[in-house]
């Protein structure tokens, strides 16, 4: 994976030099040149093209972006309820999530979406603890953050 | 035209803002609490600073990338503030809402953790009173 950037990188700078101007345009210019190159070589060398991963991630952030618009909304009807007849609990939460930095980044999604809030980590980091304002059912709560935003995660990832 | 985008952008951040406050003051407890100052704030400060971005962006024309690091740092930094936060609540005993349906953190501590971490003088005899 770093390899690829570093070899993209390298053919931008190629590009660059080659145009002879150096502007930050020709450089992205390069840069998708080489990604086109890394493209086109994936299927001869057999390696798993990066920009893959950057799609994903880029799928992620607006998965994010739309489950914050959302929740906020529903987060609004809660707050502003003439009577609060919300119910909220602390649910565990089991995870597939094997490294750290999945782990974190699910417990960070999953805090900063309004609504739930990750509390603590069991022992061995594969349960987290998710404080929810209103949850009336807690296997459906479990399977929503499991298949949103754990799919999402792991096609980052792996 | 853009005087109202950038205008729209301002006006929800400063709503979530105030919504954010509201929560503070309504909700039961402390978790409560935390999800109203948190996560309405996030969003009222992302949507005020995208609004100023593009102020700057298409009246000055100048590229300010400081109000963007804004959006992330306060991305980077509300939810360990929240989680941390929480957990101390958590682990010194602070009750939960007498509404709360399930408590399945609790059970994971040693026998009588959150009693021996109490502080000496809080809670009271009423807040206590709402722990199940």
């Amino acid at each position: 994976m770093a390899f690829q950037i570093l070899l993209n990188i390298l053919i931008a700078i190629i590009w660059v030099a080659l145009q002879n101007s150096y502007t930050f345009l020709d450089f992205l210019i390069g840069f998708i040149v080489g990604a086109l190159v890394l493209l086109v070589l994936q299927n001869v060398l057999r390696f798993d093209f990066y920009m893959r991963r950057v799609y994903a991630g880029i799928k992620l952030i607006l998965l994010f972006i739309k489950e914050l618009i959302l929740s906020n909304i529903d987060m609004i009807k809660i707050v502003l309820s003439p009577k609060l007849n919300n119910q909220p609990g602390i649910v565990a939460v089991p995870t597939q999530l094997e490294t750290e930095w999945e782990v974190t980044l699910l417990a960070s999604i999953v805090s900063l979406t309004p609504g739930t809030l990750s509390m603590d980590f069991s022992e061995d980091g594969q349960t987290i603890y998710i404080h929810n304002i209103h949850v009336p059912d807690r296997e459906e709560m479990i399977r929503e953050i499991q298949e949103k935003f754990e799919r999402a995660i792991m096609e980052v990832t792996r | 035209m853009t005087e109202i985008l950038i205008s729209i952008f301002v006006l929800i951040g400063a709503f979530f803002s105030l919504l954010g406050s509201v929560g503070i003051l309504r909700l039961p407890d402390v978790y409560g609490r935390i999800h109203a100052a948190t996560k309405s704030a996030t969003l009222g400060v992302i949507s005020t600073m995208i609004g100023t971005f593009l102020y700057f962006l298409l009246f000055d024309g100048v590229f300010v990338g400081k109000l963007l690091l804004v959006i992330l740092f306060v991305f980077l930094t509300a939810p360990v503030a929240a989680q941390i936060i929480s957990r101390s609540a958590h682990r010194i005993g602070v009750p939960l809402w007498t509404e709360s349906r399930t408590d399945e953190l609790k059970a994971t501590y040693p026998e009588n953790y959150q009693e021996l971490h109490r502080p000496t003088e809080s809670p009271t005899e009423e807040e206590s009173r709402g722990q199940t």
